[in-house]
């Protein structure tokens, strides 16, 4: 057999905008893909240089770790704040936050929504998983009616702990908004409409469009208590009913 | 013959052996060893040779541990 494993045959390495430090994520779980897209289009736009990311608190805590561009940490679920600051400091920079579910609605909700309103020049990539990973599979505000989770064992009761809460459709209504998407990262062809979704969002941040939010519904098989297939299968069948996804808000619905 | 033959390079060490990328190969190319690597992950390894360098492994993996080559052989 040839062998061609050579550079000039090369078809998919990953990017040198990660770093080559070990995820700490666990096995299959969406962070991983969802931090090397954003780089992959840090790359192909060329932004590397100029972007500063903002990191939350939650499971992707230490997002400043595998990113090879300029980082700062935020106080937990602040990070939309955080990044207006640092986007009216610096209004050529690429500035984009990285949150999870925990962070962006529900401790951030405010944050978030007033970033949304006054239309910050910001990306927002929001991992929407239905639960709360890092600590041990609490319920959140996205997890699912009926959805086990450490503190509703018997199921999410919509009577007692209210519904889930649809962030995009919520920050798509608010006139500062630009570009609002919800994508997936468990196949190769919603990986692919996931790394389009985020090239754009960036290349609108690039033009000061105001605030793109990209949300990614991943799973968290850990937190699921369920092997990564399926609960990449599960969430198919169960979070894309109540969290479709497709654009939501996109520039030409102006 | 294949018109396109592709080839992986699996970095066993960085892999946690979560198996996304198997159901994804359109050959089965990849499979789950049952040796472990050093932190103890059964890891992914190329089994047979029949991959055609679409990447589908490469770009659902978490953990961004498989390098891709393709060719198109005359």
């Amino acid at each position: 057999m040839e062998d061609i494993k050579k550079a000039e045959y090369l078809a998919y390495k990953k990017t040198e905008v990660l770093t080559d430090k070990v995820l700490h994520y666990c096995p299959g779980c969406g962070h991983g893909t969802i931090h090397r897209l954003v780089a992959e289009v840090i790359e192909e736009l060329d932004l590397q240089h100029k972007t500063i990311g903002i990191a939350p608190v939650g499971c992707s805590v230490l997002a400043y770790e595998y990113f090879n561009v300029d980082f700062q940490e935020a106080a937990h679920g602040r990070a939309p704040a955080l990044a207006t600051a640092i986007s009216r400091l610096y209004p050529d920079h690429a500035v984009f936050t990285y949150q999870g579910d925990g962070d962006l609605a529900a401790i951030g909700t405010a944050e978030t929504i007033h970033a949304c309103n006054r239309g910050e020049n910001i990306v927002i990539v929001f991992v929407n998983n239905g639960i709360y990973g890092m600590t041990g599979g609490q319920m959140a505000p996205t997890t699912l009616e009926n959805m086990k989770s450490s503190t509703s064992p018997y199921g999410r009761d919509v009577k007692m702990m209210g519904s889930p809460m649809k962030m995009s459709e919520l920050v798509a209504n608010l006139p500062g908004t630009h570009y609002v998407t919800r994508q997936a990262v468990h196949k190769p062809g919603h990986v692919r409409k996931t790394k389009r979704a985020l090239k754009k969002a960036f290349q609108y941040q690039q033009e000061k469009k105001g605030t793109q939010l990209v949300e990614i519904v991943s799973n968290c098989n850990s937190g699921w208590k369920m092997t990564p297939n399926k609960s990449n299968q599960w969430m198919e069948e169960n979070m894309f009913p109540f969290f479709p996804l497709g654009d939501i808000k996109t520039p030409d619905d102006k | 013959m294949a018109k396109i033959k592709g080839d992986i390079v699996i970095d066993i060490e960085r892999c946690k052996g979560c198996q996304v990328c198997v159901p994804v190969c359109p050959n089965d190319t990849i499979a789950m060893s049952d040796k472990v690597n050093a932190k103890g992950f059964k890891y992914a390894f190329k089994a047979q040779d029949n991959c055609i360098g679409c990447a589908n492994c490469a770009i659902v993996c978490p953990d961004g541990v498989i390098t891709v080559y393709k060719k198109k052989m005359k």
